[in-house]
């Protein structure tokens, strides 16, 4: 009787000491299902409450079958800066094509240029126009993005346009009061992003003014920027372009305003093109090629494209 | 005694020992996971972060001062965020352990009860604070106010360059606040294990109550609150997510109204985007945190077990 006592005790110790080890993932796991599960019943509510689009309900299984059948590989190397992009696309476009493996090397937007004129990848990445001498080599500039910088400041200051040469001055330093520049009597606080953020390469580099910069704050992230600058009183600041809110003012650049249009346009200077460029034409390339392209123009892609803050070109 | 005997789980000899035995091996693989732990993580910090030791050079990234990972001729020169972390960290300590030392004074020899009854348990709320926390305080109160500083400072200089007041100062300062909690505590338990007849012989001897604490009590104390020091030291040298937020994060020597980078923001800001060198050297700042971390458990180590021997 004790003995089964003793046994029945140990047990349930042991027991209860397993369980706690893998408590927390069990039921991590467990609670994921659920959502999913709920996410399949809402999927499959919707379905049936839509019978007038039972049309494209009945497409989507050939669809699907299609994009099972299409098989290949893309190679993609260039940019670092279109990092993001390609790995996004690359994600989604392999999680609706099952059978296209899709690959990125991020090794600089001339060495994607290369390569693609080399014919040793599919698709060179590039963050600038391609130059006069690369596209009489045969390669076809397919500008997917455009990646749009904002200049900010806080919702006091008087400054409500700079040149080109004003932001270069107040980034290298040399520029340090708003006064100067036609504004109250405040000093300049050069608030910026930190090495490596996409962001910041983007702006140094379209003002040319790589790690020449002075900043007074180095912040890790977007929203710390807009924060910043929002609390700061003659701070300037520059953020990715869907990342502006009503605690900070954009200033325009060279009279032109930091919009979307503007920037499609070309009237705004502090923006980049995003290339994947091809050797030859987009029809000239492979299935898989073409299918990626045709995913990028589609809402679906332009949706990945907006999800990382860029501004879908039409 | 037969009825008693039935609802004791340890029924016989052979019973108990089995139990003794099930408690024991639980108990090592409890402490093998500590200590899974701390050599897994000085392997790895060892393994990445010496590697950008031998490829940059030693004496080009602890020596160098110019910090640029992503330029097209990079260097990753961490002198200044070294040295802004030990300034740093001195200054946090210099400020907050007089504060805590004397609220620790305070509180185990001339509070009245009631007012102990408020500052104690503040004290304790103060460390139970996440660090987040301190830093969103520092950036929303600490920094408007320092750069009104600032601006009355350098009114009429030319060549500083406004940091809008996060700075080097607003980082001391939450740090001080930060580790008053941890001086204050123990040293408080140090002050209160004085033997009460130190106390009363040196009052009956005729010393006042002041010369009493810092001749008799606060000497004897000395070991605890070293170890109190110690442990501040630890905890500030430590911290990234407050200071982050107030310190500016550009690298620069460190100088009160400089914006300025520790050796813990370094790794927490640029870590999300490095890659090749740059990381590795991001690593190696890890490593030479860890080093700092290590020689101030070993001191500290050092200081308790003379500590005992006093005792003896």
């Amino acid at each position: 009787m004790k003995m089964k006592k003793i046994l029945a005790l140990t047990c349930a110790a042991a027991m209860t000491f397993s369980l706690m080890a893998c408590g927390g993932s069990t039921k991590e796991t467990a609670a994921t299902e659920t959502t999913e599960n709920t996410d399949t019943a809402a999927e499959a509510a919707e379905e049936t409450e839509a019978p007038a689009e039972e049309a494209p309900a009945e497409e989507a299984p050939a669809q699907e079958e299609a994009n099972a059948d299409l098989s290949g590989s893309i190679s993609m190397a260039g940019s670092t800066s279109m990092e993001k992009l390609a790995n996004a696309v690359a994600e989604s476009f392999m999680a609706k094509y099952p059978g296209v493996t899709v690959t990125a090397e991020f090794t600089g937007s001339s060495a994607g240029i290369e390569a693609v004129t080399a014919g040793s990848v599919d698709i060179g990445n590039s963050s600038r126009a391609l130059k006069d001498e690369e596209k009489a080599a045969g390669v076809v500039e397919n500008i997917v993005a455009i990646d749009g910088i904002a200049v900010v400041v806080d919702p006091a200051n008087t400054v409500k346009d700079l040149t080109k040469d004003q932001l270069i001055s107040i980034y290298k330093g040399e520029i340090k009061n708003w006064s100067e520049l036609g504004g109250e009597d405040a000093p300049i606080v050069v608030v910026g992003r930190e090495a490596g953020s996409g962001t910041r390469g983007a702006f140094e580099e379209l003002l040319k003014i790589e790690d020449a910069c002075a900043y007074a704050s180095e912040l890790d992230s977007t929203g710390a920027v807009i924060a910043k600058v929002a609390s700061t009183p003659g701070a300037i600041g520059y953020v990715s372009l869907d990342a502006i809110d009503d605690s900070v003012v954009a200033v325009s650049l060279e009279g032109v305003e930091a919009t979307p249009e503007n920037i499609k346009a070309g009237n705004y200077f502090l923006s980049r093109p995003f290339v994947m460029a091809t050797k030859g034409e987009i029809s000239e390339q492979s299935e898989a090629v073409q299918a990626l392209f045709e995913y990028l123009a589609s809402d679906e892609g332009k949706e990945v494209i907006a999800g990382v803050g860029l501004i879908n070109v039409d | 005694m037969e009825n008693q005997q039935t609802f004791s789980i340890i029924g016989n000899r052979r019973n108990k020992s089995a139990v003794e035995k099930a408690a024991q091996g639980i108990f090592t693989l409890c402490a093998f996971i500590a200590i899974l732990a701390v050599v897994s993580i000085t392997v790895y910090m060892v393994i990445n972060g010496t590697p950008a030791l031998f490829s940059v050079g030693i004496k080009e990234i602890l020596l160098g001062t110019s910090w640029k990972p992503t330029a097209a001729e990079p260097s990753y020169g961490i002198l200044y965020v070294i040295l802004t972390s030990i300034v740093g960290t001195t200054l946090a300590v210099l400020l907050g352990v007089p504060i805590g030392l004397l609220t620790a004074v305070f509180l185990a020899e001339t509070a009245p009860k009631k007012l102990a009854a408020v500052v104690k348990p503040a004290v304790e709320l103060l460390a139970g604070i996440p660090s987040v926390i301190y830093g969103l305080l520092g950036l929303m109160i600490l920094n408007p106010l320092m750069y009104k500083l600032e601006l009355a400072l350098f009114k009429d200089s030319e060549t500083h360059q406004f940091t809008g007041g996060a700075n080097l100062l607003s980082a001391v300062i939450v740090l001080a606040i930060m580790i008053l909690p941890t001086v204050i505590n123990i040293s408080e338990s140090a002050i209160r294990a004085v033997p009460a007849s130190l106390k009363s012989a040196s009052l009956a001897l005729g010393a006042s109550e002041i010369q009493t604490i810092f001749k008799v009590i606060i000497p004897a104390a000395k070991s605890g609150i070293i170890t109190a020091i110690v442990l501040g030291v630890g905890r500030a040298i430590g911290e990234a997510m407050a200071i982050t937020l107030v310190s500016g994060s550009s690298v620069n020597m460190p100088l009160p109204f400089n914006s300025v980078r520790f050796l813990t923001t370094a790794i927490v800001a640029e870590m999300g985007y490095a890659s090749g060198v740059h990381r590795q050297v991001l690593f190696t700042i890890g490593l030479v945190l860890f080093v700092f971390i290590m020689i101030i458990n070993i001191s500290l180590t050092g200081i308790l077990k003379k500590g005992d021997k006093n005792h003896e």
